[in-house]
């Protein structure tokens, strides 16, 4: 699937460039594209180090756990197979947490974490699990309780209430999260006959 | 309300500091322990996210976007879309900066509290950058074949973008 949007989106790009006259544009994006990469992945870094050695602290206290603990009926309910005390659990958890709190910044590392945990459990290592694919599908589909970079840009451009959109986007994150995994449900089911070309 | 949200980050960091030494654990050298993994995951990731974001690139310095999203401008009136707010739609799933800056254009032209600036905040809150999302949490732990979950958040992503423009229409008095 990967593949050929990839593919798709290149050879669409030179056509839209060829037929648009953006030929120069284009050349500086490839190559500055590259160094783009490798600073995304660098800040990425840093984030993993910093969310890594503060989530070290909270479990050995046994603040993730306590969090886990809170979260478990939801967890039930996505990923019924999960050993709820679990480390896998735990993982998953805080980054719903993170996510929860507007946090992206922290929900990426933290989520790296618990897909570190779920791909221990997996069965194949190159193939998705079930739980890895509902929880990424979770985590694109991202659950904000307070959308702090929203609320944050529309302050700047002068809104009267930042925070009005709240509780449509809670709709609406519910309804996306809901779609996202019943339809994820749908197609695993669908595919436990199929198999998926990638 | 003065930026209350400044202070959610620093007072987690806070939090969990707190917490770890009241239950006596050797905050520093537990920080140190935990951070230490960082740097490998991140080279990991280097690969795959290279090959998104030339992809993505492309895709908008080439104009194809534009094309894309003219394309996709009659179901604008279909889903109740502005037509404004459309190129947020093409540009969130693919490009996080890219839809950040998109999104700062609606304010500007539009401003935050007009029916375009708030659907695209509700867009904001509610949807993810799917490709980055799928590279990323894929790439770190060296799964090729990802199943169904592109198509599976895709259609999450569509649903928030329609439920957008539904809900703020029934908030708007």
């Amino acid at each position: 699937m990967i593949n050929y949007i990839w593919a798709g989106m290149i050879i669409f790009s030179v056509i839209a460039a060829f037929f648009g006259g953006t030929a120069d544009a284009l050349t500086t994006a490839i190559i500055s594209s590259a160094s783009d990469a490798v600073s995304l992945c660098i800040r990425l870094g840093g984030t993993i180090c910093l969310w890594g050695g503060l989530m070290e602290i909270a479990e050995q206290s046994g603040l993730t756990g306590a969090v886990c603990k809170l979260l478990s009926p939801f967890l039930r309910i996505v990923f019924p197979k999960m050993d709820i005390k679990g480390k896998t659990a735990k993982a998953i958890s805080m980054n719903v947490t993170a996510n929860l709190l507007g946090l992206g910044n922290a929900a990426t590392p933290l989520g790296l974490e618990a897909m570190q945990r779920l791909q221990s459990e997996n069965s194949s290592k190159e193939k998705a699990s079930t739980d890895m694919i509902k929880f990424v599908v979770m985590n694109s589909a991202a659950f904000h309780l307070i959308p702090t970079t929203v609320a944050a840009m529309r302050q700047d451009y002068g809104s009267k209430n930042p925070f009005e959109i709240m509780p449509a986007s809670w709709i609406s994150s519910a309804c996306a999260l809901t779609v996202g995994l019943v339809s994820a449900s749908i197609f695993i089911k669908l595919s436990e006959g199929i198999k998926w070309k990638n | 309300m003065e930026k209350l949200t400044s202070y959610i980050l620093p007072v987690i960091t806070a939090l969990i500091i707190i917490f770890g030494i009241s239950k006596g654990i050797k905050v520093f050298d537990c920080f140190v322990e935990g951070a230490k993994k960082g740097f490998d995951s991140a080279v990991k990731l280097l690969p795959p996210l290279m090959g998104l974001v030339v992809g993505v690139t492309m895709l908008r310095q080439s104009g194809a976007l534009e094309i894309i999203t003219k394309m996709l401008l009659p179901l604008a009136k279909l889903t109740g879309i502005p037509a404004d707010v459309m190129p947020l739609t093409v540009l969130s799933p693919i490009s996080g900066s890219g839809s950040l800056t998109m999104f700062e254009q609606i304010l500007k032209n539009f401003g935050p509290d007009s029916a375009e600036g708030r659907i695209a905040s509700v867009i904001m809150g509610s949807t993810e950058t799917t490709f980055y999302a799928v590279t990323v949490y894929f790439g770190s732990v060296g799964i090729r074949k990802s199943g169904c979950t592109v198509p599976a958040a895709l259609l999450a992503d569509m649903t928030s973008f329609i439920v957008s423009a539904m809900t703020v229409a029934l908030f708007s008095d």
